[in-house]
């Protein structure tokens, strides 16, 4: 039994067939269906399980808009959760499965919900699961969460890649239906530049869904021929399976591609989408209109569906969902669908129409009146109609098309706040006068619901957007009638008649919310979840609005609509994110020293983009404190050397240059001698510290700053701010060339020794004093940079060379230094060193602290002006009581001393009411042979030598520590001045 | 959002930072007798206007210029972009 329900024509393939499976059953199909196509054309009507009550379901509509019909697609780590299978394209060895199910699609388990939906009601788990409270975490919403739900993830990496695009036109189309197509035609000929997209495969929109005829052809070989013209026009981008998601700000547009959906793997090379950014200058939105379902008990039946989906699955896809079919209208558009049906071969158990006044027709009974149920357990069987005069008539029918009216699909002029209006004659809301800048509306979407009123629409349009004189050409004849809709939207007396099929909200959930006294459109939607989820709401909120207004005895517009937002359709999050994951899922910056630490076996870590060497493990060590603890006694020993290139560096040139320092750092530097290098701290204008450095003055003219790794850009931003916007006239200019030099910290008592085998020039104590700094040539005439500072409290240096050569200075240093046992470290150790030393860093500068928090209160120059001097005064940030950074030691050397632990009195309560400071840094010191750390204590520098108490609560500790100085090596610096 | 760039031309606010309210460029006279309170309304008084402002943008991955960009802080269009150094100047600020 292969493709029992196949009708004659259609657009579909037949010398194309396609293999796919479903739930594990092989079928057939051809090139150019969809899957729903497909399964209806072999007679499978349920294709899926309902959000909630788990109720049989098919497919609703034929488009992007369907509630239903949602399948787990592929297999393995390509498989995609809450595909609709009314737009995926059926390709060779399609596997697909039904999802929310427990047990198989016919005999679900969960169905049992069915029977409870009176528990099940809106607000439920507001309702039902109030107590006790652990329960809701633990039992509730596990249970909930694997009952209710829709498809389910692979766990594993998508292997596809997805890519991100830009694209610029002076005119995006959304939407290749009639008034698209005219559109391009119009704006193509004239010379512009044109995207047009459509998210669908075959492009000519509902053309393709309708025998209808454009002139002397049919709708879709005028599409057709539309389209062969507009592919030979240069300035026409024609963009099929690209959904346009979102309208943003000042023309630009959203849109994803799918290159590779509609193949069993992508090809090599090809990403499976493509996210686009679209800038365009003028935007006509085509998108159509989606037809609206009516409310009736039972109507979620699978075989019951929109009257124009069955009009598609006919037309375009020579499909019929079942050998007989009704139709429940009230509208001229019902009629059309049972006309083209008919002469299909298709019976057509009657159309039952709520007007009195329905077309007649000589090939099948029109009846007036209404459906008021309907019967068959996994598909529909009969149809129940209530007539006009009274009595009740069964029809025997698989398939029923629901005709309620068109709703213009307004979605995307609303992204930028727009509002719709109500029209009384299409009863339905269009397009307000709010649209995003430099959009126009045409066709169905904007209420324009014949051919002809959609082509016209097109064209005047597109001379609309483009500014183009002149009269509208002569159009080709086509239909043009109006629909004639009485408006109608439930049956009376139904309760569980489905709105929202996606969702499960029925005509009884919409009246039970407003009981309860929701009164706002957008708490309906929150309460019931009307309009939620994978669709949208595209064809359930229509009804709900409706529903709603007659409750509050007010009109549809006075109710209004939700808002409606990006993305137009459901969007992976891989197109999202695009390339940027794992690895790339930000730049990484490598230091000049990378492959040399890597041949040594480096250990990395991320700070910021950079990667920085970690430590440097030895055979033979077991544990990161073993080659820590040797890396910092190698250098205090001897010598040490550290990649220090991360360091932020700011150029700062021209007369001024000092003057702007001034501004930017709270102590002085107009008088820093040129080739002397001084510690600077910055304040942000509120008077907490921002950042700390070094500026070196290499020329009366020329500075260079170092910022901490993590600051480097915020600081640079900050000091350019200070330039153009404060003191514009000053002559300073600035550059960061953080990246233009590798520099490496040369640290211990034997860098001079090591350095001075580079280094050209004389680096005597005597000849290059601590806080030296020069312009030097090093290796016989390599242009270099020499600065005598220490971070590690050693004497030390830090050398810079042009970062092309910092490979080979690294590999320099390490040969001339063997003789001195010369040692690299990393991050750790380094972090070791200054913490010995009570250097404040990132967790002492975290952006709460001010100077004299930081124990340099007395570094705020108030002879000058500069940047948080004003505000650094505040009484708040002054007086007794302040936190003041010391140093903290255990008074048993086997104790820890975490960081984040609190400092508490000797004798006090230990609570948050008498927290005395807290530990921002710690470490194990090997020179002292225990742990040590620095934090901040309220008056710290009166408490030297103070007992107290050191607690974490989190980590279980509770110490004795002692209060020191922050200084616990050499605090008298000589080491520095050697 | 597109800002056009007064040297650049209209970029995308992708590659532009932003700091906020352009009064910042009116920082206060530190010698002044109401400092105090000056710096004080300067650093923590500001407007937040649904409609027109004056902001300053960075334009952090491209020239490296700030920016003063006026937007319509509901509708975000943009009526006019200058360089901040400009204005300041026009402001009377100096070195």
């Amino acid at each position: 039994m292969t493709q029992m329900n196949r009708l004659a024509g259609g657009q579909i393939d037949r010398n194309k067939t396609c293999k796919f499976t479903f739930d594990g059953k092989a079928y057939t199909g051809h090139q150019g269906d969809t899957l729903a196509s497909a399964l209806l054309a072999n007679g499978v009507r349920l294709m899926g399980r309902s959000f909630k009550y788990h109720r049989p379901r098919g497919v609703l509509t034929a488009g992007s808009e369907e509630p239903n019909a949602l399948v787990e697609l592929r297999a393995g780590a390509r498989q995609e959760p809450n595909t609709r299978a009314t737009t995926a394209e059926l390709y060779d060895g399609l596997f697909a499965k039904s999802q929310n199910r427990l047990g198989s699609l016919k005999f679900d388990l969960l169905a049992i919900n069915d029977r409870f939906s009176n528990f099940l009601t809106a607000g439920f788990y507001y309702k039902t699961f109030m107590w006790p409270a652990a329960f809701w975490e633990k039992l509730y919403e596990p249970i909930i969460r694997n009952a209710a739900g829709l498809g389910s993830l692979s766990l594993e990496d998508d292997p596809d890649v997805y890519d991100k695009g830009f694209l610029h036109c002076d005119l995006l189309i959304i939407g290749a239906g009639p008034a698209g197509l005219m559109a391009a035609l119009t704006a193509g000929r004239a010379g512009t530049d044109v995207i047009l997209a459509d998210e669908d495969f075959a492009v000519g929109g509902r053309l393709n869904s309708e025998t209808l005829t454009i002139g002397d052809q049919s709708g879709a070989a005028w599409a057709a021929q539309a389209m062969t013209e507009l592919r030979s026009l240069p300035n026409v981008r024609i963009m099929p399976r690209t959904t346009v998601i979102g309208a943003f700000d000042h023309g630009i547009y959203g849109a994803v591609e799918r290159v590779s959906d509609h193949m069993h793997t992508p090809d090599a090379g090809k990403p499976r989408q493509i996210l686009w950014r679209l800038y365009a200058k003028q935007t006509i939105l085509a998108a159509g209109a989606i037809e609206r379902p009516i409310a009736f008990e039972n109507n979620d039946r699978p075989g019951i569906m929109l009257a124009s989906a069955l009009r598609t699955y006919a037309n375009r896809f020579a499909v019929t969902a079942d050998k007989r079919v009704a139709i429940f209208t009230n509208n001229d558009d019902g009629h059309r669908t049972a006309a083209d049906l008919h002469a299909k071969g298709v019976k057509i158990s009657a159309v039952v129409d709520v007007r009195p006044d329905a077309p007649r027709s000589m090939d099948y009974e029109v009846l007036q009146g209404e459906v008021v149920d309907t019967k068959g357990r996994l598909g529909l069987t009969f149809a129940e109609v209530k007539q006009a005069d009274g009595n009740m008539r069964t029809l025997e029918c698989g398939a029923l098309g629901m005709s309620g009216g068109w709703n213009p699909n307004v979605h995307m002029t609303c992204h930028q706040r727009g509002r719709p209006v109500w029209n009384a004659d299409i009863a339905a809301f269009v397009p307000g006068a709010d649209l995003p800048a430099g959009m126009v509306v045409a066709g169905a979407a904007n209420g324009d619901l014949s051919t002809a009123g959609a082509l016209r629409g097109g064209a005047a349009a597109a001379k609309q957007a483009l500014g183009l004189k002149g009269r509208l050409p002569t159009m080709p004849e086509t239909e043009d009638k109006p629909i004639n809709l009485k408006p109608f939207w439930y049956v009376e007396g139904c309760s569980r008649a489905w709105l929202d099929q996606q969702n499960d909200v029925t005509v009884k959930d919409v009246k039970l919310s407003h009981q309860e006294g929701f009164r706002s459109v957008e708490h309906l939607k929150r309460y019931t979840t009307l309009g939620m989820a994978t669709d949208q709401g595209k064809t359930s909120n229509m009804g709900g609005l409706a529903i709603m207004a007659e409750l509050a005895g007010k009109t549809i517009p006075e109710v209004g609509t939700t808002i409606f937002r990006p993305p137009y359709t459901p969007t992976a999050i891989g197109v999202l994110g695009g390339r940027h994951r794992g690895q790339e899922f930000h730049p990484k910056r490598l230091t000049p020293s990378h492959r040399w630490a890597t041949e040594q076996g480096a250990i990395f870590v991320e700070v910021g983009n950079w990667l920085r060497a970690q430590w440097f493990p030895r055979k033979g060590e077991t544990t990161w404190r073993e080659s820590v603890d040797r890396e910092v006694l190698a250098t205090r020993n001897s010598v040490g050397v550290c990649d220090v290139t991360t360091l932020g560096k700011v150029d700062v040139q021209g007369t001024d240059a000092a003057a702007f320092l001034n501004k930017i750092y709270c102590n002085g530097f107009a008088l820093l001698a040129v080739g002397k290098t001084r510690y600077g701290l910055m304040l942000r204008e509120d008077g907490i510290a921002m950042d700390d450095g070094t500026a070196a003055r290499l020329a009366e003219d020329h500075f260079v700053v170092t910022t901490t790794t993590a600051n480097a850009l915020p600081v640079y931003r900050h000091m350019e701010f200070v330039r153009q916007c404060l003191y514009p006239d000053m002559d300073v200019q600035l550059i960061s060339t953080t990246e233009a030099w590798a520099q490496y910290a040369v640290a211990g008592p034997n860098s001079r020794n090591l350095l001075s085998k580079i280094v050209d020039q004389d680096i005597s104590n005597d000849a290059f004093p601590f806080m030296a700094c020069a312009n030097i040539t090093i290796c016989g005439g390599l242009r270099a940079r020499l600065f005598r500072i220490s971070f590690s409290g050693e004497l030390a240096y830090e050398i810079a060379v042009p970062t092309a050569y910092g490979d080979a200075l690294m590999r320099k240093i390490m040969d001339a230094g063997a003789e001195f046992d010369v040692t690299p470290y990393g991050t750790e150790a380094l972090g070791v060193m200054r913490i010995e030393k009570g250097h404040a860093a990132g967790n002492e500068l975290n952006g709460t602290t001010t100077a004299l928090n930081l124990g340099m209160g007395r570094m705020v120059s108030k002879k000058k002006d500069s940047i948080g001097s004003t505000l650094s005064e505040r009484e708040g940030l002054n007086g007794d009581g302040q936190l003041y950074q010391v140093g903290i030691k255990p008074v048993d050397a086997n104790d820890p001393v975490p960081a984040g632990a609190h400092l508490m009195n000797a004798d006090g309560p230990i609570d948050a009411a008498h927290d005395q400071g807290y530990v921002t840094s710690a470490c194990f010191s090997p020179n002292l042979g225990h742990a040590i750390a620095i934090g901040f204590l309220k008056d710290g520098a009166n408490r030297m030598g103070e007992t107290m108490q050191l607690v974490s609560p989190l980590t279980r500790v509770h110490v004795d520590v002692e209060i020191t100085s922050a200084h616990f090596i050499d605090p008298e610096g000589e080491r520095l001045r050697a | 959002m597109i800002i056009d760039h007064p040297l650049l031309g209209p970029r995308d606010a992708a590659e532009f930072t932003y700091m906020g309210d352009a009064k910042l460029i009116d920082r206060p006279d530190w010698q002044s007798d109401t400092a105090a309170q000056d710096f004080y309304e300067y650093g923590y008084l500001r407007d937040n206007p649904a409609g027109w402002h004056e902001e300053l943008w960075f334009h952090e991955a491209g020239d490296r210029s700030w920016l003063v960009v006026t937007r319509n802080t509901v509708t975000h269009e943009i009526s006019k972009v200058e360089l901040a150094r400009d204005v300041a100047r026009a402001k009377g600020r100096s070195k």
